[in-house]
């Protein structure tokens, strides 16, 4: 640590000219979901509750399904980025990349067996 | 890492009590953060007791009579006595503030003052701020321009000059920085509201024509975007800044410039 000044390891450190993507990822998918939360509410909640053969008809239909999926996805990935923040605040080093790399591929899973289970109702 | 204990040489054990002043009716109970790196102990909390009757108004006034005239160890910064320095802020309370600003008409029940949260301690209510001050340096708290110098001065108009207002009056106390838990758990690498406030007060200056390097240097994961909007920083300011709006406007700024 020859030579390094206290105001080299103010500057040194964190210069990785990025972090707006991220920022303009979240206020995307927020923005979205103002709209598509009340939509998926609605369509989920009047799906609810009835036989199978009357929520397989129902999902059976375009807009509650394409409802259910994009809300499906864009919750799942908001919810990732927002933890994946949550793990770089708080847990560093190896358990950090350990925990950022179980929460993507738990986030993956949910949207592939979610999709898979809403084509499996609709079709 | 977050860190829900403290390690065991920063476990704070029960201080010394300091006799109450004879004669005194109108008596205040003070305990106060005590740390010598001399003496090999761990941190205390020693209890003293101020005639009020002889004692000013504000908290540094009664920290300056206990060393005046109960315990001369007792160390903590100070200067102007007047909110304008920013070298005692301290822990009162339960509130990052400047003891000199701060009256203990304020404060219910015992005075409890601990030194700024988070922070390497120097001694007794001293925190070490040198990372602080070179996270400061760090985003260049000066006048950068490019074109030719004029003949007097760099002018600025009214409307312009009206931006900085509600930046220009921090005083670098570092009561915002160590409120926010963010610079606590990344405050090697986040640079706090402090630091992106002075940021954003030479951004935002009409003179300044560096605007596109200082967000050059600032985008950045942990430098900037550490800031969740906790708003810490804004309720504990002794001089009423609102570092979080200005950390917003950045983050306004950066996206335009990303989209």
């Amino acid at each position: 640590m020859k030579f390094v000044t206290d105001r080299k390891r103010a500057v040194g450190l964190g210069s990785g000219r990025t972090g707006t993507h991220h920022h303009w990822q979240m206020l995307i998918s927020s923005m979205a979901l103002v709209v598509l939360v009340p939509f998926f509410v609605f369509t989920f909640g009047v799906g609810f509750g009835g036989t199978y053969e009357e929520v397989q008809a129902y999902f059976a239909r375009p807009f509650p399904a394409l409802v259910t999926g994009i809300s499906l996805v864009v919750i799942i990935l908001h919810v990732m980025h927002e933890t994946h923040e949550a793990i770089v605040d708080y847990v560093h080093g190896v358990p950090g990349k350990l925990a950022h790399a179980a929460v993507t591929a738990l986030s993956y899973c949910l949207i592939a067996s979610g999709l898979f289970a809403l084509l499996k109702i609709a079709l | 890492m977050v860190q829900f204990t403290l390690p065991k040489n920063s476990t704070i054990t029960k201080g010394k009590t300091w006799p109450k002043p004879e004669g005194a009716t109108n008596v205040r109970k003070f305990q106060i953060y005590r740390w010598n790196p001399d003496d090999g102990q761990n941190p205390s909390v020693d209890t003293y007791f101020v005639d009020m009757d002889t004692c000013g108004p504000m908290v540094l006034d009664a920290l300056i009579k206990i060393k005046n005239e109960i315990d001369p160890t007792l160390t903590f910064r100070r200067s102007c006595r007047e909110g304008i320095c920013g070298s005692c802020a301290m822990n009162i309370d339960g509130i990052n503030t400047l003891a000199c600003i701060y009256g203990m008409e304020e404060i219910s029940g015992d005075v409890k003052i601990y030194p700024l949260p988070h922070m390497p301690v120097v001694k007794d209510l001293i925190p070490d701020l040198t990372h602080f001050y070179a996270q400061h340096a760090s985003i260049m708290p000066w006048l950068e321009t490019k074109t030719q110098r004029p003949e007097h001065e760099w002018k600025q108009s009214i409307e312009d000059r009206k931006k900085l207002d509600g930046l220009y009056e921090c005083v670098m106390c570092a009561s915002c920085s160590t409120s926010c838990p963010s610079y606590w758990w990344n405050g090697d690498r986040y640079l706090g509201p402090a630091a992106l406030l002075h940021a954003y007060r030479w951004i935002i200056d009409s003179r300044d024509e560096a605007t596109g390097e200082r967000l050059d240097d600032l985008e950045d994961p942990f430098k900037l975007y550490r800031c969740h909007t906790i708003m810490n920083c804004a309720k504990t300011c002794p001089k009423g800044l609102n570092p979080a709006k200005a950390i917003a406007s950045i983050k306004k700024m950066m996206v335009e410039r990303h989209v």
